[in-house]
């Protein structure tokens, strides 16, 4: 269990002042100057040694991404983006963080920034969240009137300058490209990679894109040091990380927790446990939506870290933790999700726009057992001709709950099947 | 330059080559459906995906470029199996109505399909379908059919510069559309149909009149305008079904304006099908005996000073040479081929050509253009303007028409004055042009076809010369042609020999009184009301102006009707093919002349077409060259003198009828109900004549 002490997020609650004095309070803008003043090339073998992986789904570690960005800025200016498109269900880490600790983003913001060489950084805001983006823009206003960003940031004499967008609700603009096109005012549509934004992004300029929870946590890890981060959670899935934890759990939560806490922990320490007792569990979809779902008998010992999760055919995606107790009726659960991917996608690329509507048809029936025994296998061969032969990762996203759900409830599919069979013939 | 293999065969590409493209080069065949070598990379189809070695998933090859030491597989039970997984998608929303769409037989995802596509269906559920859309009268659309592969928006915003598609709502209900109440009203817009892979959009004037099959192919090349482009004519039976572009990178690349397209429908009305004389005020059938016998009889006694002959926009070559024989043989000099009465030199090749050559545009980097309205007057040509443009830019300003012309441009103004001023040194574009790499000019017949274009003609030789337009590797200085018969025309000298007429003389003359029989080789736009009371033998397809004030009309072929020599605004000479038969009792128009010879008592001394073509090699030795091209030389020509105040325009108002045949095209009558626009006739021309 994480200890106080070392505990990044610490008005994740909302329970002190999320405003400028509070924050600096509880630590944030501290020696930030001095932390620029280190330059570039600390900040970056700092948070490569920190182990931090990139919060946002992918786990992709967040100093090397740093690193992709040209070294200096040649006719095109960088920039830095923000997703703070939280869409994936389950998921509400970064609502939290921008809600209460506003200023932990402003200040990652401006570091990150720093570390890429962008003078401009936009955050990428999710339109539904209203009230955090006027959090966050009084945050960035506080901010700016305080010196701490702006023309001479924090007096490192860095220019830097931070704006919110908000988006209009599609999920496919959490996607970094897609948000890239929406935020230059286009459909919001995935880019083919390559080339990736590092070198040709926003505006075809070198871009990184980052998750909140990623730029949230660098000021506090370079304070502390990346030896600090990397010796919390386990070897290649170090640090901390904000879990999401609904759904059949007595006390649903965010919760900062150290990477690696066994799955059963994390709920029955944080959330109160299962609803009914651990005995009562289903499933676990452990890393938001798109990540396959989990049988108890995983849920009992399973890890909660990337490479954990990997091994059991999973992911920890978003660390959405989605818990199931035996009351769920599991197929409509996936058959709601295969719903969502239909109707979020794009329509680009010919797999997802036609293969998401498909799956979500034949889910719709498997819910009422009105198929026949072999849709099984097709529905399975189906989203492997949609994985990985996509324009982005949505296509993967839509396949991989069900390809979970056949995986571990496939009996429960046959049955309702068999049963629907039955009564077509009683009748 | 990175080396890659490719199912065992290795190849060097530049920098930037797509895997797919270097397997195209290999001739190894991927299929693809989004993917154009001339639009922007979609990567959306997902038709193309090979396996590379070492990426763990199959990768898009359109949009993958090329590395050194890739190892791509495009055979494999992988690669097999994603594009038919692919390929199953696509066809699940997709209606399979191939017996009834007019794509069938020549349908991309109908050809894929028998390689990739299954016998059967596994899907169960109900299909999509998609309102259809309203793209005017040329695109008929069939929306259900739309793979949403987006070529169609992508030439639209990027090509045509008219970028009014684009795709509404997602995933399933992704669907193109054009943006509310905008109409695809680009000149360009046909090339949809071809860039369409599936039957979504098809050429709605041929809608449901034949399978592809059915038609013969001719390829043939365009005398709808000055370019030449190559075409394909589709016919069956004795009909043109419809037309089509054939690549031509020299040219039209692959792409061909509406009226060039659609207008073939005119080939079919107001046709001359049959001999007329005109008795008693009165036009009325006769025999091609009885006809020329009339000529005869009126030409009897004439001294060879009292006949003259124009020759109209789409006369080709061959009549030209075989009617300068016959009036020359009659003792006359009478001869113009400027209907539009173009101050154009024809002592100068140089002064009347593309020079550049209109491939050749697109290393310009500085452009002025003069009197010209290029979008109107050519488009395809306006597209290697908008394609110079977005790829390397272009300093352009116009002189002239104040038009959208889809790429960035100065409106200097409509004053003839502006090119003395540019000549003298005292404007400032001028330093633009002088300080360019390649700096062009472009002169349209709008600033010639007036009584100062002689004038106007030595300004903008001037300002070549003083931009350092012509060198030994460049010549900037275009003429640009809207009639396909100009060069052609001046290259074979039909016009006013030692003493003779031009067109404004000859129509003096005629109602005068002087010239007492005209000879009018399809030319219907000059003025006919001023005519008086001269004799006119009109030899031409169609009964437009010149056939109402024939007194005798011979009726000839169109250019699809006839194997036929036409030289392009760069002086590129070209050939069409007889795609089908003149209809009734027309006959090829210099057979005709040549028959009249020898009634009129003059025989010329040619049977065949290979004869004609001989003399046209004596008459000009280029005419033995034919598609190639040759650097003519710079002399001087034009005159100084003073500008008349009248603003500069093009020579075209609109784009949809120019010529006999599409004022004769109920399509083309159909673009400007639906577009505006007017037809071009004569009347607007009157006050040069008059």
């Amino acid at each position: 269990m994480l200890r106080d002490r070392d505990r990044i997020f610490t008005n994740l609650y909302g329970f002190h002042d999320w405003r400028l004095k509070g924050a600096q309070a509880r630590g944030d803008w501290a020696g930030t100057r001095d932390l620029l003043a280190k330059g570039r090339d600390w900040i970056i073998e700092e948070m490569k040694t920190s182990g931090l992986r990139g919060r946002g789904g992918a786990g992709f570690p967040t100093g090397v991404k740093w690193s992709f960005m040209p070294k200096v800025e040649g006719d095109r200016p960088h920039y830095l983006v923000i997703n703070a498109d939280e869409g994936e269900p389950g998921t509400c880490k970064d609502r939290d963080i921008i809600r209460h600790e506003p200023h932990k983003l402003v200040e990652g913001a401006l570091i990150a920034g720093f570390a890429i060489g962008a003078r401009v950084g936009y955050i990428y805001i999710r339109g539904e969240f209203v009230r955090e983006a006027q959090n966050l823009q009084a945050a960035i206003d506080e901010a700016r009137v305080a010196g701490l960003i702006g023309s001479n940031a924090c007096g490192s004499g860095w220019p830097f300058e931070l704006y919110v967008h908000r988006g209009a609700g599609a999920y496919i603009c959490g996607e970094e490209s897609a948000l890239i096109e929406s935020l230059e005012g286009k459909k919001g549509q995935p880019r083919l990679k390559p080339p990736f934004p590092a070198g040709v992004g926003l505006y075809g300029c070198p871009t990184t894109v980052n998750n909140v929870e990623s730029i949230a946590v660098a000021p506090t890890i370079l304070r502390r040091s990346g030896a600090w981060f990397a010796a919390l959670g386990r070897p290649k899935n170090s640090g901390t990380k904000v879990f999401c934890i609904s759904g059949h759990v007595n006390n649903p939560c965010n919760v900062e927790e150290e990477m690696g806490i066994p799955l059963r922990e994390l709920i029955e320490t944080h959330a109160g446990g299962v609803r009914g007792g651990w005995d009562n569990l289903l499933a676990v979809i452990p890393g938001g939506s798109s990540v396959p779902v989990l049988t108890k008998d995983i849920c009992d010992t399973v890890l909660m870290d990337f490479d954990s999760l990997r091994d059991v055919r999973s992911g920890l995606g978003t660390a959405a933790v989605i818990v199931m107790d035996k009351s769920t009726d599991i197929v409509r659960a996936i058959a709601r999700l295969s719903k969502f991917y239909a109707h979020e996608s794009c329509g680009q690329c010919t797999p997802c726009r036609e293969g998401t509507g498909w799956l979500a048809r034949i889910m719709a029936r498997m819910v009422t057992g009105d198929a026949e025994p072999h849709e099984i296998e097709r529905l399975d061969q189906l989203t492997r001709q949609i994985e990985g032969h996509t324009i982005c990762a949505l296509g993967d996203a839509a396949a991989w709950p069900i390809q979970g759900l056949i995986r571990a409830f496939r009996p429960e599919l046959e049955r309702r099947i068999a049963d629907r069979q039955a009564q077509g013939r009683a009748a | 330059m990175p080396k890659l293999t490719i199912d065992g065969r290795e190849i060097d590409v530049e920098p930037g080559t797509t895997i797919l493209q270097a397997a195209d080069r290999l001739g190894i065949e991927i299929p693809r459906f989004c993917y154009h070598e001339r639009l922007a990379i979609a990567g959306n189809c997902r038709m193309c995906l090979v396996e590379v070695e070492k990426v763990p998933k199959p990768v898009a090859s359109c949009a993958m470029p090329a590395a050194e030491g890739m190892v791509v597989r495009t055979d494999t039970a992988v690669v097999r199996k994603a594009r038919q997984g692919v390929m199953e998608f696509l066809l699940v929303n997709h209606p399979l109505d191939c017996p009834i769409c007019d794509q069938g037989g020549e349908c991309d995802l109908q050809d894929q399909a028998m390689a990739y596509g299954s016998d059967r269906s596994r899907y169960e559920e109900p299909k999509r379908a998609q309102p259809d859309k309203d793209y005017g009268p040329l695109i008929a659309t069939h929306m259900t059919r739309c793979i949403q592969c987006t070529r169609c928006i992508r030439f639209a915003a990027e090509i045509a510069g008219t970028p009014v598609l684009g795709g509404l709502g997602r995933g399933e209900h992704l669907e193109v559309t054009r943006y509310v109440g905008q109409t695809v009203s680009s000149e360009l817009s046909g090339n949809l149909i071809d860039l369409c892979p599936v039957g979504a959009l098809t050429n709605k004037p041929a809608a449901y009149r034949y399978r592809s099959w059915e038609l013969r192919r001719t390829e043939t090349i365009d005398a709808m305008d000055g370019l030449g482009a190559a075409i394909r004519v589709d016919s069956r039976g004795n009909e043109v079904i419809r037309v089509l572009p054939r690549i031509n990178e020299d040219i039209n690349e692959e792409w061909l304006g509406d009226r060039s397209r659609f207008a073939c429908d005119g080939l079919k009305r107001q046709r001359l099908d049959r001999p007329y004389i005109r008795k008693n005020g009165k036009l009325t059938p006769a025999t091609w005996p009885e006809a020329f016998a009339t000529i005869a009889a009126r030409l009897k006694d004439l001294a060879g000073d009292e006949i003259a002959a124009i020759a109209g926009d789409q006369a080709d070559a061959e009549t030209m040479a075989a009617t300068k024989d016959l009036l020359t043989a009659l003792g006359s000099t009478h001869l113009d081929c400027r209907q539009d009465g173009a101050a154009l030199d024809p002592t100068v090749r140089a002064s009347y050509l593309f020079n550049s050559t209109i491939a050749g545009i697109e290393q310009a980097d500085a452009l002025l253009l003069i009197g010209t309205n290029p979008r109107i007057e050519a488009p395809v040509l306006n597209a290697r303007l908008r394609k110079r443009w977005l790829e390397h830019g272009l300093s352009a300003a116009a002189i002239g028409p104040k038009a959208d012309l889809t790429f960035a441009h100065d409106w200097l103004g409509d004053s003839p004055a502006l090119l003395a001023e540019l000549a003298d040194g005292r404007h400032p574009f001028l330093a633009t042009l002088k300080a360019a790499k390649n700096p062009a000019l472009i002169i349209g017949q709008g600033a010639l076809a007036r009584d100062d274009g002689t004038v106007l003609l030595g300004l903008a030789r001037r300002i070549a010369e003083a931009t350092g337009m012509v060198r030994e590797d460049w010549n900037g200085f275009n003429v640009l042609h809207t009639a396909a018969a100009r060069v052609g025309g001046l290259d074979l000298g039909f016009v006013p020999g030692p003493g003779g007429r031009d067109t404004n003389a000859i129509v003096a003359g005629a109602a005068s009184g002087a010239v007492k029989v005209l000879f009018l080789l399809g030319a219907d736009e000059i003025e006919m009301g001023a005519l008086g009371d001269a004799f006119v033998v009109y030899l031409g397809s169609h009964g437009d102006a010149g056939a109402h004030r024939a007194d005798v009309i011979l009726p000839g072929a169109a250019y699809t009707e006839k194997d036929a020599t036409f030289v392009n605004t760069e002086g590129r000479v070209q050939r069409t093919r007889r795609a089908v038969f003149p209809p009734g009792e027309a006959k090829e128009d210099w057979r005709i002349i040549r028959a009249l010879s020898e009634v009129v008592g003059h025989t010329l001394p040619f049977d065949s077409l290979d004869q004609v073509r001989a003399r046209l090699v004596t008459l000009n030795p280029l005419f033995g060259h034919p598609g190639s091209l040759e650097r003519a030389l710079w002399q001087p020509f034009g005159r100084a003198g003073a500008t008349s105040d009248r603003p500069l325009a093009s020579i075209l108002d609109s784009y949809y009828m120019t010529d006999p045949i599409s004022r004769a095209s109920s399509t083309m009558a159909a673009c400007i109900a639906a577009f505006g626009g007017g037809c071009n006739h004569h009347s607007h021309r009157a006050g040069h004549h008059a």
